[in-house]
């Protein structure tokens, strides 16, 4: 019988072999979790800093009370909208088939806005504003900073997509979706699709990219304009309700 | 280097061990929050979202 104790381990020195061999295990851990946490969280955790700016915006446009119940939608001319100075916080957008989401739409497509952590959405310039007549068309992320359109092939007919800014609520109703090509410009059209027309209607357009974590598709949802709230009314009921469901 | 670590560590080896959990939890978090995602802006453009003529 040996006692357990009886032969202390001798202690070995560090070398430099073996430092390296750690600092190499270190380095493979770190770019593995890098792969690991872009895949699995950074969408959560960028997400969640784009929601939270977003909130912040959002109060900053205007009443946060909920509508009285019975407030109707109007569907009469909405109220004139001002573009706001290109990087700047124009709305925030509401879709409450993606759960608790709000973000903001930054003005202009350019990365500073679509990469932004206090953005993340990004008016296209050419296109209508809020409740313009036209095409109000808007890019975001499908994964990946944010990825605040993630989910933007699991929308539904008749899905409520809402927007948020100085002058009122605006209110659209998700139709279709199209896979295209990159250069398909015409999404973006007045009348989407259909870039010989002039504008008829007030639609809405969202674009990302597809496949996941790929450029070589865009994914495009397409909505029409179902009517608008004046700000002083406060968030409609449907919206509350349905992020109170969510919640 | 990190045998040295736990040797560096004071105290009897539930200690050790709850001070490199915690050292653990904290480098973790410092890559989540931080590093991960300043390297993510920085070196990895993610996927162009927008159409365009080009």
């Amino acid at each position: 019988m040996r006692a357990r104790h009886s032969k202390p381990r001798p202690r070995r020195h560090a070398t430099f072999a073996s430092v390296l061999g750690e600092l190499l295990l270190t380095a493979g851990v770190l770019i593995g979790g890098f792969v690991g946490w872009q895949l699995g969280f950074s969408d959560a955790i960028m997400g969640n800093q784009q929601q939270a700016a977003a909130s912040e915006f959002a109060q900053s446009l205007g009443d946060e009370k909920v509508a009285e119940e019975g407030t109707e939608l109007r569907t009469d001319e909405p109220p004139r909208e001002t573009a706001v100075g290109a990087l700047e916080n124009y709305a925030v957008m509401y879709i409450p088939r993606f759960g608790d989401f709000q973000r903001t739409i930054g003005e202009t497509t350019s990365p500073l806005v679509i990469d932004s952590l206090e953005q993340g959405l990004a008016r296209y310039e050419t296109g209508a504003l809020a409740g313009e007549l036209g095409n109000f068309a808007i890019a975001g992320h499908r994964n990946g900073l944010g990825g605040p359109f993630t989910e933007l092939d699991q929308l539904r007919i008749g899905d409520r997509i809402y927007i948020k800014t100085p002058e009122a609520w605006y209110v659209y109703e998700f139709r279709n979706t199209e896979y295209v090509p990159p250069t398909q410009v015409d999404v973006v059209a007045p009348v989407p699709d259909m870039p010989e027309l002039d504008a008829d209607d007030r639609y809405i357009t969202l674009t990302t990219c597809n496949p996941d974590w790929s450029p070589e598709g865009r994914l495009i949802a397409f909505g029409v304009f179902v009517g608008w709230q004046p700000i002083e009314d406060g968030m409609p009921v449907e919206l509350a309700e349905a992020l109170e469901g969510n919640a | 280097m990190y045998a040295g670590l736990w040797r560096i560590i004071p105290g009897p080896w539930f200690v050790k061990l709850f001070v490199f959990v915690v050292l653990f939890a904290a480098v973790v978090y410092v890559l989540f929050f931080h590093a991960y995602p300043w390297v993510m802006q920085t070196f990895f453009q993610t996927p162009d979202v927008t159409v365009g003529e080009s």
